[in-house]
């Protein structure tokens, strides 16, 4: 790893509350090791504002490898940044020459309003999987053994890949009608595909449809940008299959 | 100093659990609507809790300081999931989950509390299958297993190298099934700072809404703490970034004991430190070691020419390698425990053979050439192929490695801009996990009444060193079955308590507290930032309370931390306002119990005069570099007592740990 430094120019959007009106402001930082994450990067650039007294940027972070889904950040107009399959704290600067300008936005949804500066509320998610994201099973642990219903591997595979979704929200931001179809067609994929999601299947699928059109989402149009951006590589063919399950539960409903 | 009374069950180990629970008091579904239960922390443990206690019927607040429960860190662990289920007919049994994990904590758990976690293992799996937990899984349908350090079975579950995503999102779903019913309230983006007690009991929290910077009261009958584990006192550590000690510290000073702080896990394989802005350390998964060879060069003068990048490990001969693990503990190889493996990097690198150029020149290989051509020729034979070419052997097992460890390989590419499956991997220790955490009795409750801790955040299960994959099965043994007894038998005297008010002397002293603290934090005008002090607070404790540890060098500890202290009170700069979302103010508040902790840590480390698991002082070890314990001496789990901010008060308090099941003996893994 045969480090470099560079120097670079960003541009990020600075906003005080949820209220306030936000823009754009120009920082230079000089010095930064291409072996730092750009989240490293943006710790350079806080504690040079901190330096000079002023306010440093807000922006989500916890695990920083990749997995829990808080960072998020529209950077140079991409969601995660320019490269693929991987989050934003796992994107190097590296990825950048001497010299760059950078841009760094937040998600940017009408479901995701901004909480300040990078910072953005993504709890509709939350509130989708409240809607049916599980299997109503209690936790007493009296349930059957783990190894009585084979599953096919081709099905758990494809569960898991599904099931792989750190619910960052790429997907809406990258979106241009803000759609989350992406991130609930992989929940509902995920339980679809399992004998033990089965049984609920038919209400899963409604209510958490119905929740995503209440939160404000937008719907598909088969462009496939979510696919693309999505750092956990999640297959539009979850929509198809949420699309299919949609379909089929609400011609064959009781409800 | 008085001797802790940890109430274990009288009978026989195998039937403690059962007839305890039979015993224990409950509360009738009508009166548990009337009874407020809090949970701070929302990974693996408190979600499960959370989720069951919800589920019961009890009133519930759950607490995270994430934007969602969903993030909490369990999400990031990576390998799998221990349980007895024996699938694999190699031997496995409860009993031998018990030893193992007896024997690999380095003989200071509690018998008693590690038969139960033994115990219940398989019901997780069950548990985590019905809730649609995709593990990996065989062609025919059935759970795939796979090994890991410190056992000679294969008993881990998994899913690719995202057990602990999994297993969080599933608990988080049966969470998320509560909060959609009504039965959990969840408070995302909110810290606990303090625990209020009234009478002695543990009777709710403070908390700061991070988002507007409100300073509210929340009261409960009991308060579950799981809070997760201080590993970020290191500063560097593979701990998310938001990790912090806060919860059981605050727990702590208001009179809750602090177990076995010293023993901390110093996880063998994270990709190594690059350079001074780091932020934080990246775990490769232990999984690897069943894949992967640990090796240094055997010539000095390679070692030396690979750090200055005139040789590439791919060119030193296999007689020229050092296999140092396998060497060593020819029984075990590749997959001794943690602390046996993170020292052998350790003793390789401080003598010359470190392959990293940063620093300090450690480093080590995980080679994984071996495994891509036996993998590979395997994948022919099945394929009908009896005389594969190199090239499609080579092709075929990288295919097999791709399968199993992907997710890995990616995310070492992307930090270190090396393609692992050409070269090997670069591997060092680092700070992991914590063993140590608030003093609980069998039912997990402190030593404050009322106020109970789950998972990472207590001291029970692992003794002196974590197996791998143990962790996830803890946190659910103690979120699924253990808690919903245990607090329910709590509760059973409180359902004539009535409603905690929220505006008695007890809170308003602690709100008061909370709040002058951040009044004296944005009023400080100091001169360096809170991570200016994080990471000299983070060094001390790396040089002299890590790895290796000495009489001098803990003493030197605890002085430099007291000093840091000191000027982390008079010039710390901490912008913004109280009334909005503060990171800064946030890193603050941890950093400031992080830098009492690390006393205590050294401390702890102190006054254990001998070796064991990770709690590694020089003056204790045999010829071979192994751990020296005392069992005369030192069979105890140290439990201190705060007596203010000078450490040198802190009283200590001991559990005798009695080994009734199992001959204890010194580990051997040769």
């Amino acid at each position: 790893m045969a480090s470099k430094f560079i120097n670079i120019t960003l541009k990020i959007w600075r906003q005080k509350n949820s209220q306030a009106k936000g823009s754009m402001e120009t920082y230079q930082l000089d010095h930064v090791s291409t072996d730092s994450s750009f989240l490293e990067m943006l710790d350079q650039l806080n504690e040079q504002l901190i330096s000079e007294r002023k306010e440093p940027i807000a922006f989500d972070h916890d695990c920083r490898e990749g997995i829990c889904g808080m960072c998020s950040l529209y950077i140079n107009g991409r969601a995660h940044g320019p490269d693929t399959g991987i989050t934003t704290c796992q994107l190097h600067m590296r990825m950048f020459k001497d010299g760059d300008t950078i841009y760094v936005e937040p998600w940017r949804s009408a479901a995701f309003p901004v909480i300040k500066d990078l910072v953005v509320d993504r709890s509709a998610f939350d509130r989708i999987q409240q809607a049916g994201g599980f299997v109503s099973v209690n936790t007493s642990g009296r349930t059957i053994d783990a190894n009585s219903i084979p599953v096919p591997k081709t099905d758990a595979d494809k569960a898991f890949e599904a099931a792989a979704c750190i619910g960052c929200g790429a997907c809406v931001a990258t979106c241009k009608n803000g759609s989350a179809m992406l991130f609930v067609g992989a929940k509902v994929s995920q339980y679809a595909l399992l004998p033990q999601g089965k049984v609920e299947a038919k209400n899963r699928v409604l209510n958490m449809v119905r929740q995503m059109d209440e939160e404000g989402f937008g719907n598909c149009t088969n462009t496939g940008a979510c696919e693309i951006e999505c750092p956990k590589g999640i297959s539009l063919e979850n929509i198809a299959r949420m699309n299919r399950e949609f379909l089929s539960a609400a011609i064959s409903s009781e409800n | 100093m008085s001797i802790l009374d940890s109430k274990i069950p009288e009978g026989p180990i195998a039937e403690k659990w059962t007839n305890h629970k039979n015993h224990l008091k409950l509360v009738a579904p009508n009166n548990r609507p009337k009874i407020d239960v809090i949970v701070v922390g929302t990974g693996l443990a408190g979600a499960s809790a959370a989720a069951s206690l919800g589920e019961m019927g009890y009133n519930v607040k759950a607490f995270c300081f994430q934007d969602s429960p969903r993030r909490a860190h369990s999400i990031a662990a990576q390998g799998g999931i221990n349980a007895a289920k024996n699938y694999q007919n190699d031997g496995d049994s409860i009993y031998r989950l018990f030893y193992d994990t007896i024997k690999g904590g380095d003989y200071r758990a509690r018998e008693a509390n590690v038969y139960r976690l033994a115990e219940v293992s398989g019901n997780i799996i069950d548990q985590c299958v019905a809730q649609g937990v995709p593990f990996a899984r065989e062609y025919g349908g059935m759970l795939d297993n796979r090994s890991f350090g410190g056992v000679q079975v294969q008993r881990t579950f998994y899913a690719a190298g995202q057990t602990g995503q999994q297993l969080l999102l599933g608990a988080y779903s049966a969470l998320s099934r509560q909060i959609g019913l009504g039965r959990v309230q969840m408070l995302n983006r909110h810290e606990m700072l303090d625990l209020v007690l009234v009478d002695g009991k543990a009777r709710g929290i403070i908390a700061r809404n991070l988002v507007n910077g409100e300073i509210e009261r929340h009261s409960a009958h009991a308060v579950v703490l799981a809070s997760g584990g201080y590993g970020n006192v290191y500063f560097l550590s593979t701990n998310a970034m938001g990790s912090n000690v806060t919860a059981a510290w605050k727990a702590h000073k208001k009179g809750a004991y602090f177990a076995n702080p010293c023993y901390v896990q110093i996880h063998p394989t994270c990709i190594p430190v690059h350079g001074t802005n780091q932020s934080k350390l990246t775990l490769m998964s232990e999984s690897l070691r069943n894949s992967g060879r640990i090796w240094v060069p055997k010539k000095k003068e390679d070692a030396e020419a690979i750090r200055a990048g005139q040789l590439r490990p791919t060119q030193i001969a296999e007689e020229d390698r050092d296999y140092y693990l396998e060497r060593r503990y020819p029984a075990f190889g590749n997959l001794v425990p943690r602390d046996v493996a993170s020292r052998a990097a350790k003793e390789r690198c401080d003598a010359g053979f470190g392959i990293e150029a940063n620093d300090t020149n450690e480093g080590v290989y995980l080679d994984f050439a071996s495994e891509i051509k036996a993998k590979g020729k395997q994948a022919a034979f099945a394929q009908g192929d009896h005389d594969p070419s190199e090239e499609k052997t080579i092709e075929l097992g990288k295919k097999w490695v791709e399968e199993k460890y992907g997710n890995l390989f990616q995310m070492y590419e992307k930090i270190t801009d090396e393609n692992p499956y050409e070269t090997p991997m670069k591997i060092y220790p680092a700070v992991h996990y914590t063993m140590g955490g608030l003093w609980v009795d069998y039912n997990l409750q402190s030593t404050i009444p009322g106020c109970f801790v789950a998972g990472e955040a207590n001291f029970s299960d692992h003794g002196a060193n974590r197996l791998g994959a143990s962790a996830l099965m803890q946190g659910l043994a103690d979120g699924y079955f253990v808690i919903p007894y245990t607090v329910s038998n709590y509760l059973a005297d409180e359902i004539r308590t009535g409603k905690i008010p929220t505006d008695s002397p007890e809170f308003d002293e602690a709100e008061k507290n909370v709040k002058d603290l951040i009044q004296k934090f944005l009023t400080n005008n100091g001169s360096k930032s809170v991570d200016h002090f994080h990471k000299k607070l983070g060094l001390i404790m790396w040089n002299k309370v890590g790895m290796a540890r000495s009489e001098q060098g803990l003493n030197e500890a605890i002085q430099e931390i007291s000093t840091l202290r000191d000027e982390f009170y008079k010039d710390v700069y901490v912008p913004g306002n109280a009334d909005e979302l503060n990171p800064e103010l946030e890193k603050a508040l941890r950093v400031a119990d992080f830098l009492e902790l690390g006393q205590l840590m050294a401390r702890d480390a102190l006054h254990r005069n001998e070796s064991c698991g990770g709690h590694f002082r020089e003056e204790y070890q045999d010829a071979e570099g192994e751990t020296l314990r005392d069992d005369e001496n030192y069979k105890f789990a140290a439990a201190w007592e705060y007596k203010g901010m000078d450490i040198n008060q802190s009283e200590l308090h001991k559990e005798d740990l009695k080994y009734e099941y199992i001959k204890i003996a010194a580990r051997n893994y040769k």
